[in-house]
């Protein structure tokens, strides 16, 4: 049994210049009413691990331009000119990351493994500083784990126990984040009492959520 | 009949090439309209690298859910038969050999057949977001792009622009011709109506393989 706290409370829970994941695909999926209540209490020196940066006034946009990061490593940020601005002028450092590295990255933090052996960006500017391997006659890039101080995710549903079901296209890097942070608060929009969510419905056990941010009002 | 558009010259020849039930990634602009010309008997799943397989057309007006979209973020529906996947599952897919084929758009291609098509140096720093691991990974890339950008030919002998991946792509089309790279070049294998391959070949700053007879494209 979980007790559901307020926004605002798991907010103050994460400091300035802590490393977060948060979900979301150009803001599907992403905890907006957790973002909300970082940017009020107007946090600093993030380190935003995520699929892109949305854009200006939505999700993860309302946390670059309310000037809480330091660093982004995501896949893109074509969408969003402020982060494209901020990395040029020095203000926001930027990792770019192909998107099926990055989520294999987060996903080899989260269960335990050294890294990730791809042939994904060999020969591009992704390779620059990398360790080349040779496995097989094959060449892959070596590329390694990531994990954050807190993973912010979003879900459909929770149950008393934190059990997490997704939907659509609102999944995407929630359930591996999940696994990949010291500290894992999820936002769902509906706390359901135990058994709503089949067992076979459940993608993110319970055990891993750490807080259960309460559902809006 | 009156010049096509060659954006939807393209998208229609690319069409040709999608095998009746595979699982098909397009990319966005261009490729996407690829989609258009694909009969709905024909079997074929899109995938969108969000999360979607089996994407369908855009929704009716004020039907739109936000929790139903594409890579680009714009709202679609989904097909009977449709899977909702995570990121690690989507990628997997892609990474893992299990995509049949994915249509993406293009800034260049070289003389061995390689693709820049996520940055201009200085200009353009969007992120490559899946392109990389689309045009590692899919077992077939075809690339539909226009033949030129500002006057300047698009498929080049090196690229100049950062490398998308060092994967040689299977099929070029563009509003001019279809060009399947090999270990031995560029080959031409189709001109787009009323061009010749003179044409094609003065507006192609890569050399070309050009057969003595170069069949028209049957749109």
């Amino acid at each position: 049994m979980k007790t559901a706290i307020k926004c605002a409370a798991a907010a103050a829970l994460i400091p300035d210049g802590a490393s977060v994941m948060i979900g979301g695909f150009m803001g599907v999926g992403s905890p907006h009413r957790l973002i909300d209540a970082m940017v009020a209490r107007a946090i600093r020196g993030l380190t935003v691990i995520a699929n892109d940066t949305a854009m200006p006034g939505r999700g993860i946009g309302k946390l670059i331009s309310a000037g809480c990061v330091a660093r982004v490593i995501a896949s893109h940020i074509g969408l969003n000119p402020e982060t494209q601005a901020k990395m040029i002028s020095g203000e926001i450092e930027v990792e770019l990351v192909p998107q099926g590295t990055l989520v294999e990255r987060i996903r080899a933090g989260g269960v335990g493994l050294g890294g990730v052996l791809t042939a994904t960006g060999l020969g591009t500017p992704v390779e620059n500083g990398k360790e080349v391997i040779e496995i097989d006659g094959n060449r892959f890039l070596l590329e390694r784990p990531i994990r954050a101080d807190f993973a912010l995710i979003a879900a459909r549903q929770a149950d008393y126990v934190g059990n997490l079901e997704y939907t659509l296209t609102a999944h995407n890097f929630n359930p591996v984040m999940a696994l990949a942070a010291d500290v894992v608060m999820a936002e769902p929009e509906h706390i359901m009492p135990v058994g709503v969510i089949p067992p076979d419905a459940v993608k993110t056990p319970g055990v891993l959520v750490d807080h259960l941010l309460e559902r809006a009002v | 009949m009156a010049a096509m558009d060659p954006k939807e010259l393209i998208a229609r020849r690319v069409a040709q090439e999608v095998q009746p039930g595979s699982l098909v990634n397009l990319g966005i602009g261009l490729p996407s309209m690829v989609a258009t010309f694909i009969a709905p008997d024909l079997g074929v799943f899109f995938q969108a690298e969000n999360g979607v397989i089996g994407l369908g057309a855009r929704p009716p007006e004020g039907m739109e859910d936000e929790y139903l979209t594409d890579a680009g973020g714009g709202f679609v529906t989904a097909v009977p038969g449709a899977a909702s996947i995570d990121s690690a599952m989507s990628f997997g897919l892609i990474r893992g050999g299990h995509l049949d084929m994915t249509v993406l758009g293009g800034l260049q291609v070289d003389g061995h057949g390689r693709l820049a098509n996520w940055m201009v140096p200085g200009h353009m720093v969007p992120g490559m977001g899946g392109a990389m691991d689309l045009v590692s990974g899919a077992r077939r890339v075809v690339v539909a792009m226009q033949h030129s950008a500002r006057g300047a030919s698009k498929i080049v002998p090196e690229c100049t622009l950062p490398l998308t991946s060092l994967r040689r792509v299977d099929l070029v089309v563009t509003e001019l011709a279809v060009i399947r790279p090999e270990p031995d070049g560029l080959h031409l294998v189709e001109r787009a109506p009323g061009i010749g391959a003179e044409d094609i070949v003065a507006a192609t700053d890569a050399a070309l393989i050009v057969p003595r007879d170069v069949p028209e494209m049957a749109i």
